[in-house]
């Protein structure tokens, strides 16, 4: 009776084995993203907005790293900064380059705001992604938010 | 003139030696001549079939995900959304990487190199390009217990980019012993692995070497384990 009941979970646990790997399988392949663009996710898709995806290269052409993660105190961590409009407009984070004098103006919604709805928050090419968090998902068209 | 004739004749017979040897090993054994295309023995006795008939179960590099273009313009790259209009105004990356030095991972930009060369000079300051960075030139050599080469880490090049504020005290403690390090922590984000791997050069394969670069003395040898010496099979 014990032997049947083993001879079960063995079965239970050997079928969950071939699941998780025909999911791995199925996920899809999403790192063609540029390596450290970050998607900041923290407030976008709530407020009916696209999530910001802010390109590192873009910036680190022309800024060091100082300039952002020293002065102006961006922290060392996605969506670690809870960064908001107001904050913006404030003349915070990106506000301080983003003001019409540094760099363009607040004005341009769709240049910073230009993810696909519904992705999280995360550092694209990240080596803890790769390893560790499950790969992202895009929505079923079906179910975006337009 | 019978000298002439003499030479003639003897400097065709010398390229006809020449020519005939291969002429005739070519018709002997047109295996040999085609070099352009390898010939395997197997082809020649037909061993093996022209197309081998492999099961996706065995082809090569089955669980790595190729990459074909990793500096995708923002409307190709998978997370931009194309209903965006903007979207399209954004400026590609490869416009941007044109003349940089290249490198095998992460962006596949030499970001440092590029700084030395001067082929870009980014901001100290938000507002005056004139500020210089405060750059300290001190390596720093750690020791590593296993066979991988001992890790130098240079200064220089993290503080042409960062301020001490950035890594010191909260990442890394300013003094000798003080901070324990392992490429595990560093896979999974913390240490170095707050930068390296998401925004600088990633931890991989080929960029090992670039960390783990002081080679160890010739007469070392890796520690045994405390199991291994009291192993009484020894």
């Amino acid at each position: 009776m014990r032997a049947r009941a083993e001879r079960k979970t063995v079965w239970k646990y050997s079928l969950l084995g071939v699941l998780a790997w025909v999911a791995i399988g199925l996920v899809p392949d999403t790192a063609k993203a540029e390596y450290a663009d970050v998607v900041i996710n923290n407030y976008a898709d709530a407020a009916g907005m696209r999530p910001v995806v802010f390109p590192h290269w873009y910036h680190r052409v022309r800024f060091r790293c100082k300039v952002c993660h020293a002065d102006l105190g961006f922290k060392f961590k996605a969506g670690g900064n809870k960064i908001t409009m107001a904050k913006i407009i404030e003349g915070q984070f990106c506000g301080a380059c983003h003001n019409g004098e540094i760099s363009w103006s607040v004005e341009n919604c769709g240049m910073c705001h230009s993810c696909i709805p519904g992705t999280p928050t995360h550092i694209s090419g990240s080596t803890v992604q790769r390893l560790v968090a499950p790969a992202y998902k895009a929505l079923p068209d079906n179910q975006k938010v337009q | 003139m019978k000298y002439m004739l003499k030479m003639i004749a003897a400097s065709v017979a010398l390229s006809a030696s020449l020519v005939l040897p291969t002429s005739v090993l070519a018709d002997a054994n047109p295996v040999v001549m085609s070099a352009v295309k390898p010939v395997t023995s197997a082809e020649i006795t037909g061993s093996v079939p022209q197309q081998l008939s492999v099961s996706q179960a065995n082809v090569f590099n089955r669980l790595l995900k190729k990459i074909n273009d990793p500096n995708a313009a923002p409307p190709d790259d998978g997370i931009h959304d194309t209903t965006n209009e903007p979207t399209f105004s954004l400026q590609p990356p490869k416009v941007s990487y044109e003349g940089l030095p290249t490198s095998e991972f992460g962006n596949h930009i030499d970001w440092v190199k590029a700084i030395n060369d001067g082929m870009i000079n980014p901001r100290y300051d938000i507002q005056d390009a004139s500020v210089e960075p405060f750059v300290m030139d001190l390596d720093i050599v750690r020791p590593v217990k296993a066979s991988v080469p001992d890790v130098v880490f240079p200064h220089r090049p993290h503080t042409q980019w960062l301020h001490c504020s950035n890594c010191h005290p909260k990442i890394f403690i300013p003094q000798r012993g003080a901070n324990q390090i392992n490429m595990a922590a560093i896979l999974l984000g913390q240490k170095c692995g707050v930068c390296h791997g998401k925004v600088a050069f990633p931890p991989t394969t080929k960029s090992c070497k670039k960390c783990h670069s002081k080679e160890k003395p010739d007469d070392w040898k890796p520690p045994l384990s405390e199991a291994s010496s009291k192993n009484p099979w020894r």
